[in-house]
């Protein structure tokens, strides 16, 4: 079983050349990137790379000025708008194609006057209108999973940071989402508390979950993904397996950004 | 002090309580709605919306109430066109002109106080929410609007108790709630102190209950404020470790 996941299942995620400026600085200067299912993809890049932007590019919580975004087999139609930018023509297919994307975010921003139970079921219930029960059921499997089970009727503010962050992968879970994004999830928390919270994050790569990961653990990227890409002034200046990138880098950037 | 005058006056007062009561209520709830609709105007990024709240604030903050309630009860049936319109039933009636000069004062400051409550939820909140493919008005109803108004509780609270002294201005114009019947005792009677002192611990007397009201909906609302339960327990019983 050598084969290279990255050519195991069909396309999950496309992205086609993005661009994305704020005011005179342009941050994506024209990134692809296809994803195929169960694929792993950590995306490396120094700050200001552009690399949180174009996460939040493909689920359009920044709206690109041009490029296109498909999930699955939606792609999200977008229209000119004044400005000569681009806006999403239909918001309520960006909703739909959101419900079919997890975010998880590096500031967790679980909603803090809900519980963690009330956080997870939340978007299931309301979003999705799913059965209450079921999804009660489902939050208690996936509270066990992330391994916070007792903590199911605290409030979010009464969690350590490595908790709410499991909280919020729970959350994000609970969607049935097909592709998960995670946006640097480890860097708002104490270097104790960065384990709990990637040993999750490994269990569902091993699952075969389809991920995005915008990430400055180095060892993650590296063990856990099966493709690595580096980010660099808004263009994709590595892409390839862990090994290659890692260990047959043409790029000097690329080199001197692991060498810290 | 009269102890059996001043019972007196305290059961006539007590029986226009009732008035009070409804004038303040009405103003309120109806002054809620308007409030909430100025600050979604103020916040909307619409420069038409924004510029409408922002006069209207100024205006009705910036004059006092009693010009506000001349101005509706004596002022609008000057006009024959208003005279003549289908609010007239209702504008010709001194209790719906006290109301509507009450509602309308009462919006200027709350909606600046929901505004605040608004500005104060966190930007990730709101994200957070969007990522999970939420409709606006969803993310508004369900996540934004539940934090705006545990912000806003404190600062509303205090709008209520100015809006339940407040309703004493409508005695001017001829409604007989708690002030206005305290001041046709004292016409009657000439004595002041006890009329004024009876009506003065009535008011009082609702506004401690409100504010124990407001206290409680704040506690109920705000579990994730406090402490976990069984951690203050344990804090109470001297057992922190």
């Amino acid at each position: 079983m050598n084969l290279p996941l990255s050519t195991a299942g069909s396309l999950a995620l496309s992205v086609r050349d993005l661009h994305k400026r704020f005011g005179p600085i342009e941050v994506l200067k024209g990134i692809s990137l296809d994803a195929r299912e169960g694929e792993v993809v950590s995306i490396l890049g120094s700050s200001g790379s552009g690399k949180s932007t174009f996460l939040r590019c493909i689920n359009m919580l920044e709206t690109p000025d041009s490029g296109s975004v498909t999930v699955g087999n939606e792609t999200i139609r977008m229209l000119p708008a004044r400005n000569g930018k681009s806006k999403p023509a239909d918001i309520a297919q960006v909703d739909r194609v959101r419900s079919k994307l997890g975010m998880v975010f590096q500031s967790f921003n679980l909603w803090t006057h809900k519980t963690v139970l009330e956080n997870i079921i939340e978007a299931p219930v309301h979003v999705q209108k799913r059965p209450r029960k079921e999804c009660i059921e489902e939050a208690e499997v996936l509270l066990a999973k992330v391994g916070i089970a007792d903590k199911r009727k605290q409030y979010p503010s009464h969690l350590s940071g490595g908790q709410q962050q499991r909280a919020a992968i729970a959350r994000a879970l609970a969607m049935r989402p097909d592709v998960m994004l995670f946006d640097e999830p480890t860097s708002a928390l104490d270097p104790e508390l960065v384990g709990e919270v990637l040993r999750v994050m490994r269990s569902l790569a091993e699952e075969g979950r389809t991920m995005l990961i915008v990430t400055h653990e180095m060892g993650f990227a590296r063990d856990v993904s099966s493709r690595v890409i580096f980010l660099h002034k808004g263009l994709v200046e590595e892409d390839g397996s862990p090994k290659d990138v890692f260990e047959n880098s043409r790029s000097d950037r690329f080199r001197q950004f692991i060498k810290g | 002090m009269d102890w059996e005058f001043t019972q007196e006056t305290f059961l006539s007062l007590v029986s226009a309580l009732p008035l009070t009561l409804a004038l303040a209520g009405t103003a309120i709830a109806l002054g809620a709605i308007l409030a909430l609709a100025l600050a979604l105007a103020r916040t909307s990024g619409i420069v038409v919306l924004d510029w409408f709240a922002r006069a209207y604030v100024f205006i009705f903050r910036g004059t006092p109430l009693l010009v506000q309630i001349f101005l509706i009860y004596y002022g609008l049936s000057q006009f024959p066109a208003v005279r003549h319109s289908i609010f007239w039933p209702v504008l010709r009636d001194a209790y719906w002109c006290a109301v509507m000069a009450l509602s309308l004062n009462t919006a200027a400051y709350a909606s600046e106080i929901i505004r605040g409550g608004l500005l104060s939820v966190p930007h990730g909140q709101m994200e957070a929410a969007r990522a999970c493919g939420m409709p606006r008005l969803m993310v508004f109803r369900r996540i934004v609007l539940p934090l705006a108004i545990r912000q806003a509780l404190p600062g509303y609270g205090n709008e209520m108790i100015s809006m339940i002294k407040a309703t004493s201005l409508a005695s001017i114009i001829t409604i007989m709630e708690v002030t206005g019947v305290a001041a046709r005792l004292i016409s009657e009677t000439y004595r002041a102190i006890e009329v004024f002192v009876v009506a003065g611990v009535i008011y009082l007397a609702i506004n401690f209950l409100l504010t124990r009201l407001v206290q409680l909906v704040e506690f109920k609302l705000s579990p994730h404020l406090r402490q976990p339960e069984n951690a203050a327990q344990a804090v109470i019983a001297g057992d922190t470790r």
